[in-house]
């Protein structure tokens, strides 16, 4: 028996000598999992990154599924949805676990980008493993805004019919452009086929590449972990971190807890709670698409809703509110801040053009600029954290006041986008415009204030 | 750091609350709540027979098939093909009306909606309030009106069961007596329908309480079709979660397994 079993291992080892030859099989393996070292003290916050790529994998999967019976054509999508939920067997189910996955894969990657933020993941060496990352996030919302039309119910319809004209405001070539990507003048048939071909073809060709190119940039640069701190400072005699240990088996084995945890909740509200009481599958949407009739209020997805409100906070009472706050922070930085003399001329240009800009506008054009500009600022975290600190373990306590009150008006900005606007609820919105950007303006300032606490030489670990 | 993944979670509970109350709350109408058991194949029996004598000659059901309902409720098929099938002779058929489509504009002024789905888009209190909420309006074209859904173009399908009703007036929240739950008593022989109250003038086949539950009966019918999955998408769930628990309990100890070493 011993004997066979050394034969057999004796032939494996000889295959894989005759692909290593041919393809690094052993050396990527070796490299990218048994060798790759993690610090051994990730939490339940590490959970959420290997979650994104099941959540990717789920979707192409059931996308494939869901393809072999849908009908991308007016005339057909919507019923042909309904066929999927009724006459293919089990379609119900692979239907609920792509539009739940949808909305999962985006609690994933929300929970992964904060993740980042809170332990000083985007700060150096990992700045492009963070740009690479919202990039992806940039790429996932396009994706769910195309896959969004799909299903050709109302709110498909009147939601892509209001995301799409957004580009109207665009000078001189908007409503051209838009006409471009909807292909007709209203959305009609040749949207929902170019739509398709960019939800099941393109974008899920783009999104596998930057994952790839996200986790090559990553392991170039090593993990982060909870402490914030370098495992490659405390070297073994081998030259292996003392705190790091290797990929696989380790944290694949430990992932697997999180996987198991989180498809209770992801199956428990596919089996049980599908719609999300309305969140995940809108009301509207379950009547087809009807250019004649607007459904009482067009509300994007929740996760879109944030960045939907601050493009509806942008009325003309807003844009005077920004002109003033530019201006005090033009006087405070000519007064106060440490720049050089050039610093201050190319930062007075910009905020007088901002300010000029602001006048010219309409409330609508500066909401576009607005919330295009609030996904720009995850692109810009890595250079505006200046603490000398990276995990919020460490972190002042201004830092920690100004992330909660960015949690708080980040919430509070994707409650109110799933609602219709009231006058008190847009100056709320406003408001939270007002800190959300702040968030990003000031983080120059509040990340190099207070008193941090020192850092410890090795990670928190305590065996279990 | 444990103070911050408590407030994201207060705050994620507490959006999603208010979000889905929102949601499911709809546009502010006062309704009825409906008492239905999706288990009750009795009910959902006597939903379908309501539904494809009152409903169906009018509006259709295009993404339902007859068989399809026959099997999830337990209807054998030859009582299917005698008592249900008006439509069509053969079983796999679409439930589909068959007022030409052309003729219902003229008739009504709107082509009667599809029903595939009404429970979906609207929600079943809404539609048991609805069907409950017709009266007589001389001043209407059909003669009828909805106090839920005012100048309704349908006119009250189910008259000879309710009977003609009229309107005494709104409810007053000021000097209305109230039960225990909170709920509206109506007076003796008056009924309220959601914000509503109304006189029996000429009574129906049934008594209101009967009436009451015949509706109930074909919220519940209107509601599993629009999701036939519902009746066992629940008890595969109960299974998948099961295993999913003893799975990841499998995992910890795995884990704890693995890690035995790590220090």
């Amino acid at each position: 028996m011993a004997i066979h079993r050394h034969d057999n291992h004796k032939s494996a080892n000889a295959f894989m000598e005759w692909v290593d030859q041919r393809f690094p099989a052993t050396k990527v393996w070796n490299e990218h999992l048994a060798e790759y070292m993690a610090a051994k003290n990730f939490n339940f916050w590490y959970f959420f990154g290997s979650l994104a790529i099941l959540m990717l994998v789920v979707q192409i999967a059931t996308g494939i599924f869901l393809t072999m019976h849908y009908k991308p054509d007016a005339e057909l999508a919507f019923a042909s949805v309904e066929y999927i939920m009724r006459d293919v067997p089990f379609g119900w189910l692979v239907r609920y676990l792509h539009s739940t996955g949808a909305s999962m894969f985006f609690v994933v990657v929300y929970l992964h980008m904060f993740r980042g933020v809170i332990y000083g993941s985007h700060r150096e060496p990992r700045e492009l493993v963070w740009l690479i990352g919202c990039v992806i996030f940039v790429a996932l919302m396009a994706e769910a805004f195309m896959g969004y039309l799909l299903p050709w119910g109302n709110m498909s319809y009147w939601g892509a019919q209001v995301i799409l004209s957004l580009f109207d405001v665009i000078p001189f070539v908007g409503p051209a452009l838009t006409e471009w990507i909807r292909g007709d003048f209203v959305i009609s048939d040749a949207t929902l086929n170019r739509f398709f071909a960019f939800h099941v073809i393109l974008l899920p060709l783009i999104l596998v590449a930057l994952v790839f190119l996200h986790l090559v940039a990553l392991h170039q640069v090593g993990s982060n972990n909870p402490d914030g701190i370098d495992i490659y400072e405390n070297l073994d005699e081998d030259g292996k971190p003392v705190d790091g240990i290797p990929f696989f088996p380790y944290i694949v084995i430990k992932d697997l807890i999180g996987v198991a945890g989180f498809l209770i909740v992801y199956l428990g509200i596919v089996f049980f709670w599908p719609d999300f009481g309305g969140i995940f599958l809108e009301k509207d949407n379950f009547a087809p698409a009807n250019p004649l009739q607007t459904p009482p209020d067009i509300v994007p997805l929740w996760y879109f809703t944030p960045f939907y409100s601050i493009l509806r906070a942008s009325t003309t009472s807003l844009l005077f509110a920004l002109q003033i706050i530019t201006g005090i922070v033009f006087i405070w930085m000519w007064l106060r801040a440490k720049v050089s003399i050039k610093a201050k001329v190319a930062l007075s240009v910009v905020a007088a053009g901002v300010m000029v800009g602001l006048m010219l506008g309409s409330g609508k054009a500066w909401g576009v600029v607005l919330m295009a500009a609030a996904i720009v600022c995850f692109f810009l975290l890595p250079w505006l954290d200046r603490s000398p600190v990276y995990s919020i373990r460490y972190r002042s306590m201004p830092f920690k006041i100004a992330l909660v009150l960015f949690l708080v008006a980040f919430f509070i900005l994707g409650y109110l986008g799933m609602n219709a606007p009231t006058p008190a609820k847009t100056l709320l919105a406003q408001v939270c415009t007002v800190i959300y950007f702040a968030f990003f303006a000031l983080m120059p300032w509040f990340t190099s204030i207070g008193q941090t606490k020192p850092e410890p030489s090795r990670v928190t670990y305590e065996a279990h | 750091m444990k103070k911050l993944s408590l407030l994201l979670v207060t705050l994620l509970s507490a959006s999603v609350f208010a979000s889905s109350a929102f949601a499911a709350g709809g546009h502010g109408a006062a309704v009825d709540e409906v008492h239905m058991n999706m288990s009750d194949k009795a009910s959902l029996q006597n939903g379908a027979k309501i539904f494809v004598s009152y409903c169906l000659s009018c509006h259709s059901a295009e993404y339902s098939r007859y068989n399809r309902v026959a099997e999830d409720l337990e209807i054998p098929l030859w009582l299917l093909k005698e008592n249900l099938m008006f439509t069509t002779e053969k079983e796999g058929d679409l439930m589909k009306t068959t007022m030409p489509a052309e003729d219902a504009k003229e008739w009504f002024g709107v082509t009667p909606p599809d029903l595939s789905l009404v429970a979906r888009v609207r929600n079943p209190d809404w539609i048991y309030t609805y069907l409950r909420a017709f009266y007589l309006d001389e001043s209407s074209p059909s003669g009828w009106n909805n106090s839920l859904f005012e100048n309704v173009a349908m006119p009250h399908a189910m008259y000879e069961l309710q009977g003609v009703q009229r309107v005494v007036g709104k409810v007053d929240e000021a000097s209305q007596e109230v039960d225990s739950h909170g709920k509206p008593i109506a007076k003796e022989g008056q009924t309220i329908v959601g914000d509503t109250i109304f006189e029996l003038q000429h009574s129906g086949k049934q008594s209101p309480a009967e009436f009451d539950k015949s509706m109930a009966d074909l919220t519940a019918f209107l509601t599993y079709m629009g999701e036939p999955a519902q009746l066992k998408r629940k008890t595969i769930g109960v299974f998948t979660i099961a295993f999913l628990i003893l799975l990841m309990l499998l995992c910890i100890v795995l884990k704890a397994e693995y890690w035995r070493d790590v220090h």
